[in-house]
Order: C-alpha cells, then sequence, then structure tokens
C-alpha cells in the first residue's frame, strides 16, 4: 500500500511538473465556461442541471488527456525498466498511477465547483442533487480513467493511447443514444451497459447501490486488464 | 554459509523465432565483479533482465540471492540493484526527488532515507547537482543518477548494463572506478563490450555470443588462453642481402627461441618475429645478441595477444561449447 501511494505521489506531482496538467485543467474549465454561460441567463432559473451533460462530454477527451502518458511514456522512455525491478508488484504500479490520475480529476471536479457557488448566490440552489451530480461525475470519470489506464498499458505510443482510450469512452457513452435501433432484447443489455443510463440516475438522484456497483466494475476490469498487459511483457 | 549469490542453469530465452539466448548457465560468488562481455545483440541485456525479473525466461531457472525468480520475484528484486541500459529516468524530477522516490519503493523509511541518500550522493558525487532537474545533467551525471539509485538500499548484488556506455573517457574512468569501489563489497555483473574496461575493473570475465556462453575466465586467464607473448625485434640492415639471413639465422638459435622470422624489410630496417619456447622473458638474451653480435638495434616489443583479438576471435566463429568449465562445475 505504502509502495501504492509513492507511486501515486509521483505520477500526481509529475501532472504538474510539465505544462500538461495546467492545459488540460485550463482547457477543460475555458470550455465549461463557455458553454455553461451561454444557455444560462436564457434559463433563467437558478440550476445547474445541465452542467453535469456538460461536463460528461468535456471529459471524454479530458480523460484519455489525463491517462495517456501514464504506461505508455514510461515504456516509451525506458523509465518502466526502473520501476518494475524494484520490489513492486504490478498490481501497486498500475493503482498508483490509477490513484494520481483519479486525483487529478478530484482536483478539476473540485474546481468547477465554482459554478454551484456562483449559482448559488444568484437564487436559490439545491445543493442536494449537486452532490448526487459530483458523485456521478467522480464515478463516470473514474471509469474513463481506468480505461485510459488499460489503453495506455496496450502501447507505447501516447497518442494512440489517447485515440483507443477516447474512443472506447466515446462508445460507452453515446450507445444509449442509439437504443432506438438495436432490438429489443439487446437493447436493455446496452442500455444497461452504457454510462449515461447509471449517470442520468444518479444525478436525478437516485444513488443507487447497482449504479455505483456498476461503475466500479469497470474500473476493476478495466485494471484488472491493464494489470494483465503489463504483466504480459514476461512473457512475450 | 553458501557465497554462491546468483546461480542460473539452462536459461533460454526465444521471442516467437528468435532466440536471444540459448543454455546459459553462470554461477557468481560473493565479492565477484563479473564482466559480462560480448558484441551487440548476443544476449547480455537478456540476461540481465531475466536475473531482474523484468522478464522471465521460456526455460531454466534462477536463484538470486538464494530467491528463485520466478516464485519470489520480489525477493530477487529487494536484494539487488539495477542500472538497464537505457538509463531511463524520470526527467521531470530533481535528483533528490528522484533518490528519495526510489528509496521509498525500496521499503526505506523515515531517518533510514536520509541516512542513505546522504551516503550515495557521496559515494556517486551528485553533491553539485542535487537541486537540478535530471532533464538538465549530462549523460555521466545521468550514469551517477542510476547508480546511485541502484545503490540506495545497500543491495548485496548489483546489476549494471552497459554503466560506460556513451560517456566520455573522463567520465568512464570515474565511473569505472566507483564501480570497483563498490564490487569491494558486493556481487557486481556488469555488462559491457569495451574490453580495456573489463580488464581494469573485473575479476571475472563472461564471454557471450549469438545467445551462448563461449567463455568463463579470469582476464589474465583469457588473455594466457590467447597464446603466448611474442616478440618483435628490428635491426639496421648492415652490409649485403645476407645479412638478414644471417641475422635470422643468429636469433633461431638462441636458447628459448621457439622461431624466428623475418617479417618486414623496409628503408634499411630489418623487423623479425621472434617466438620464445617458454615463459621467459627474452627481451634480455635478445639484446644482448644484438650487442655481442654487433648489430644496431632499432626497436624491442613485446606482444600479448590482447583481449580484442581473444574477444573477436571467441565471438566471431560458430558457437562453440565453453572450453574453459571452471564456473559450471
Amino acid at each position: 500500500m505504502q509502495r501504492t501511494l509513492t507511486i501515486a505521489k509521483r505520477e500526481f506531482r509529475g501532472y504538474f511538473n510539465s505544462p500538461a496538467a495546467y492545459i488540460v485543467i485550463c482547457l477543460f474549465l475555458l470550455m465549461m465556461g463557455f458553454f455553461f454561460w451561454n444557455p444560462f441567463f436564457l434559463i433563467n432559473r437558478a440550476s445547474v442541471r445541465n452542467m453535469y451533460d456538460l461536463m460528461a462530454i468535456l471529459l471524454l477527451p479530458t480523460a484519455p488527456a489525463l491517462t495517456m502518458g501514464l504506461l505508455a511514456e514510461e515504456k516509451r522512455q525506458g523509465t518502466i525498466e526502473i520501476l518494475l525491478t524494484m520490489p513492486v508488484r504490478d498490481t501497486e504500479v498500475i493503482l498508483g498511477k490509477y490513484l494520481a490520475a483519479f486525483g487529478l480529476l478530484t482536483v478539476l471536479l473540485t474546481l468547477t465547483l465554482a459554478y454551484p457557488i456562483s449559482v448559488s448566490t444568484l437564487g436559490n440552489l439545491d445543493w442536494g442533487p449537486v452532490w448526487a451530480g459530483y458523485l456521478a461525475l467522480l464515478l463516470e470519470g473514474g471509469a474513463m480513467l481506468a480505461l485510459g489506464v488499460l489503453a495506455s498499458s496496450w502501447t507505447d505510443n501516447q497518442l494512440i493511447a489517447f485515440f483507443t482510450s477516447g474512443m472506447i469512452c466515446f462508445i460507452f457513452w453515446v450507445v444509449s443514444r442509439f437504443l432506438p435501433f438495436i432490438p429489443q432484447q439487446a437493447a436493455s443489455v446496452v442500455e444497461w451497459l452504457s454510462f449515461d443510463y447509471h449517470f442520468q440516475d444518479i444525478v436525478r438522484g437516485v444513488v443507487d447501490s447497482r449504479h455505483i456497483i456498476y461503475f466500479l466494475t469497470v474500473i476493476g476490469f478495466s485494471l484488472a486488464l491493464a494489470f494483465r498487459s503489463l504483466e504480459s511483457r514476461r512473457w512475450s | 554459509m553458501n557465497d554462491v549469490m546468483i546461480e542460473a542453469q539452462n536459461l533460454v530465452k526465444r521471442y516467437d523465432d528468435f532466440t536471444a539466448i540459448d543454455n546459459v548457465s553462470m554461477k557468481v560468488r560473493r565479492g565477484e565483479v563479473l564482466g559480462f562481455l560480448g558484441p551487440n545483440g548476443a544476449g547480455k541485456s537478456t540476461t540481465m533482465k531475466i536475473l531482474t525479473c523484468f522478464t522471465s525466461p521460456t526455460e531454466g531457472s534462477a536463484k538470486v540471492n538464494g530467491c528463485d525468480i520466478t516464485t519470489d520475484s520480489l525477493g530477487v528484486r529487494a536484494s539487488l540493484g539495477y542500472l538497464p541500459e537505457s538509463t531511463a529516468l524520470y526527467t521531470d524530477m530533481l535528483v533528490l526527488e528522484y533518490l528519495q522516490f526510489a528509496a521509498e519503493l525500496r521499503g526505506l523509511t523515515g531517518g533510514d532515507i536520509k541516512k542513505r541518500l546522504k551516503a550515495v550522493v557521496e559515494e556517486t558525487g551528485l553533491g553539485d547537482v542535487i537541486a537540478k532537474q535530471i532533464r538538465a545533467l549530462s549523460k555521466g551525471y545521468k550514469q551517477r543518477v542510476g547508480l546511485a539509485q541502484s545503490l540506495i538500499h545497500e543491495p548485496p548484488i548489483l546489476i549494471l548494463d552497459e554503466p560506460m556506455s556513451g560517456l566520455d573517457p573522463n567520465q568512464a574512468v570515474e565511473i569505472r572506478d566507483l564501480i570497483k569501489d563498490i564490487g569491494r563489497e558486493r556481487t557486481v555483473i556488469l555488462s559491457t563490450h569495451n574490453l580495456a574496461e573489463v580488464q581494469v575493473a573485473c575479476n571475472r570475465v563472461l564471454i557471450i555470443s549469438k545467445g551462448r556462453i563461449v567463455a568463463d575466465d579470469t582476464p589474465e586467464g583469457l588473455r594466457d588462453r590467447a597464446g603466448k607473448a611474442h616478440y618483435s625485434l628490428t635491426l639496421q640492415k648492415q652490409g649485403d642481402d645476407g645479412f638478414a639471413k644471417q641475422a635470422e639465422a643468429a636469433l633461431k638459435n638462441l636458447p628459448g627461441v621457439e622461431a624466428a622470422r623475418l617479417t618486414e624489410d623496409e628503408a634499411g630496417e630489418l623487423t623479425y618475429e621472434v617466438i620464445p619456447r617458454g615463459n621467459d622473458d627474452l627481451r634480455p638474451v635478445l639484446f644482448k645478441t644484438a650487442v655481442d653480435k654487433g648489430y644496431t638495434l632499432l626497436g624491442l616489443k613485446r606482444e600479448g595477444q590482447n583481449l580484442e583479438e581473444v574477444f573477436r576471435e571467441l565471438t566471431t566463429g560458430p558457437a562453440v561449447t565453453p572450453t574453459n568449465t571452471k564456473a559450471a562445475a
């Protein structure tokens, strides 16, 4: 556990050692600002209801950008050789890196609290649904990051990792919008597999354990596959 | 007390249709500095990656400090320090941060970290750059950071993959001396294709070629094996053409001389190659003979076959089984 945290700490600091994290955070907040305030006064209601959908969309490129280098860059640079010949388990490496990305996601989401806070000064804001919304974002974002770590474990090219995980996340997100075109029997399965089905429920305030378990399963499954992929180097 | 620190048995590593190492066995004892020598692509790095548990062998087994590389990989990794060929470090970190990170991953805590940091920084001469970003360091300093990282937990075994490649001669000498110092208390395996380094730093040499071990000996032993020393003698030409024959005959008749022949006749200088019969130094005899016969001696050199030639001979021919099986016994 201590080693997992050591790795997480290094990765997290690493984000801020280069301009990458700042650029990602700035872009996210800029786009968010634009798309949030644009329709806000048209609706003329002290609600942040559409903020969560917006953030979920913005996370589609953001999460892969945060995870693309985690393993791919270590492989390209060769730094992974020293790391993996230290007495650390492969699981600790994967988990540590995931935690670092998750930490940055938390920072990012915390910064966006500026929106509900400023809205609450304009009118009466109900904070209950806000927390539910943020929980949904943390879970969905967490799942995206786990898929990103997985994609990063497959290649030594950051760009390929970015597009691979971006595509997988996009499919998970978009598939619920195609339900009408899918045969009835399959539709319910596909709907259950999609991010949005669970996301929307939580945002609506239905913080059901089924939804939480769904996201945790995606995270666990992705990280387990990433572990397998990292381990496979020994046998190739 | 068992002092075999590394024991590899019949290691084989195959990649699809390419065999990187083929039946590599070795024993390395405590306090040995083993030079692992071979041309590029011979399997040095692969062997090291197997011993450090970065990759697994297709066949065979190995024990490092008593831990099996497949069943107790954490134990193996805890007992060794490793410097990979690429010396790839996290370039965005400060030297101090990086070493701290390595120490923490090695399981050191609090006061121990400080103590060991201080010790390795001193040992590797990193004091001046401790607060610099690794990307800003020269290759030599990066190499030192890599070494410092491998030493931070005082491992009994060090595995260094080409620690001196890419350094300028001064840096190479510094690193070599450093490794020599380190090797006094630890078991070190270092790979290289520079023979001079092996002669200075190592007390045992393993030559690997095309995935097989072709020699296992001391640097001196290797040189002896390469053949006896011979002498090159240059005389000034005197008189007519008969002189060359005359001098050759005189040399041949000396006690302790197996053969002598004229190898060069140029610009009034005659160069002979003299092969000795025993191991005694023939130079005094050759000099006295020249003086007695009234020859003008222009040059006298004793030449041993050097390691380069041995290396070339062993690694360019077809793969052969070790002729000296001292370590395999």
